[in-house]
């Protein structure tokens, strides 16, 4: 059987699968994009097929190597192993424990909370209020936690898996409001990364499932 | 975060669990807690991550407050069925003895507390029976009972083992 190339399950506006598409660029490994609208027919996620694939019902889930992979950090940390150049995670344990645990700050305790089912069950009066809160919260931490690690970027001076999360975030954040003047490690970090190539061919307005009217 | 766990180990401080592990992981890695093949390590990676992200983070205390009382039943079950359901779906493509083949791993660590949660809530596992067979075999073992909620140094009398 011939191996073809590995198949992202991802919807242009996740934040979580922006993250695997950043590591993928990064990585110069090419792959074929199947777009699961979460919002269209009552969210595409919810289709038999789909959840045979990942029955978590969410994106992104990444097909490669004869195996399905679903959490977009269980995804990077493979690709990592497996297609170790350029690193996404510093040698040094201990810098290697601050980008996992930024990279969960965010994973764990940010996105989830404000993610597409969650401000669903909220209700739509909520919503807004609700995310802002989340990632208010979640940021003031951040932002505290980047003071003691960040160099150029959110530790040190090479982009990893830390990096990957906050971009998403942070764009997740702008789209519900959220006034960025606390954070100005964030902002400045964020700006910093969103000048680099993979950041930039990854990003929601360049995808082939985005919407014309929010195409690049 | 002002949360808990946090670890303060070889001049560091690290919060967020699966951080925490993974870094004891990379430097007292006997014995192994994440499997040597890059596929299977993905396994463990993924069950980890769906209750460290997927469920646990929706039903925590900050969380429950902000939904009121008078919800925060309901809405905790619906958060763990739901994140059950997958799990268990999961677990029957990659579970041997244990979450993942025949070896504990970071997964297990995960699994056994948010059973533990879900006993609490009173969700109903008998549609899970997967999570329950692996949950009653790893709570048989001594790492899982020493670091039991009722053993520990700030348990309140009236729970203590």
């Amino acid at each position: 059987m011939q191996a073809g190339k590995p198949i992202l399950y991802s919807y242009f506006r996740s934040s979580c699968s922006w993250r695997v598409r950043i590591a993928l660029a990064l990585k110069s490994i090419d792959y074929e994009t199947v777009p699961i609208n979460l919002i269209k027919d009552g969210g595409q996620q919810f289709s038999e097929e789909f959840q045979a694939l990942n029955p978590m019902q969410q994106v992104p889930a990444l097909k490669i190597d004869g195996i399905t992979i679903g959490q977009s950090l269980a995804i990077i940390e493979y690709l990592e192993e497996t297609r170790p150049t350029p690193r996404l995670l510093p040698q040094d344990p201990k810098r290697r424990a601050q980008v996992r645990m930024i990279s969960d700050v965010i994973a764990s305790g940010i996105q989830p909370l404000q993610n597409l089912s969650v401000l669903k069950q909220v209700g739509q009066e909520n919503q807004l209020t609700w995310a802002q809160k989340v990632m208010r919260s979640g940021f003031n931490a951040l932002e505290q936690i980047l003071r003691s690690t960040a160099g150029k970027y959110c530790v040190g001076d090479e982009v990893s898996m830390a990096d990957l999360c906050l971009v998403p975030q942070v764009a997740n954040a702008e789209r519900f409001k959220v006034d960025l003047t606390p954070y100005p490690t964030i902002s400045r970090i964020n700006k910093t990364l969103l000048a680099l190539e993979p950041f930039q061919v990854s990003h929601p307005c360049r995808q082939p499932d985005t919407p014309p009217e929010l195409r690049a | 975060m002002q949360q808990v766990p946090a670890l303060k180990i070889d001049g560091i401080t690290i919060g967020q669990s699966l951080a925490i592990i993974e870094y004891l992981e990379e430097t007292r890695p006997t014995p192994r807690l994440l499997p040597q093949d890059p596929k299977r390590r993905a396994q463990v990676r993924m069950i980890s991550d769906v209750i460290a992200s997927g469920i646990q983070p929706l039903q925590n205390l900050s969380v429950l407050k902000q939904v009121g009382q008078e919800n925060q039943l309901t809405w905790a079950q619906k958060v763990m069925r739901s994140g059950f359901n997958a799990l268990e779906q999961i677990l029957r493509s990659t579970a041997g003895k244990y979450c993942v083949g025949d070896e504990v791993s970071m997964a297990d660590l995960c699994l056994v507390p948010q059973v533990a949660n879900a006993e609490r809530f009173k969700v109903d596992l008998t549609p899970y029976p997967t999570i329950s067979r692996i949950n009653k075999t790893l709570l048989a073992l001594e790492p899982f009972q020493v670091s039991h909620p009722c053993r520990q140094p700030d348990t309140p009398p009236e729970l203590r083992a």
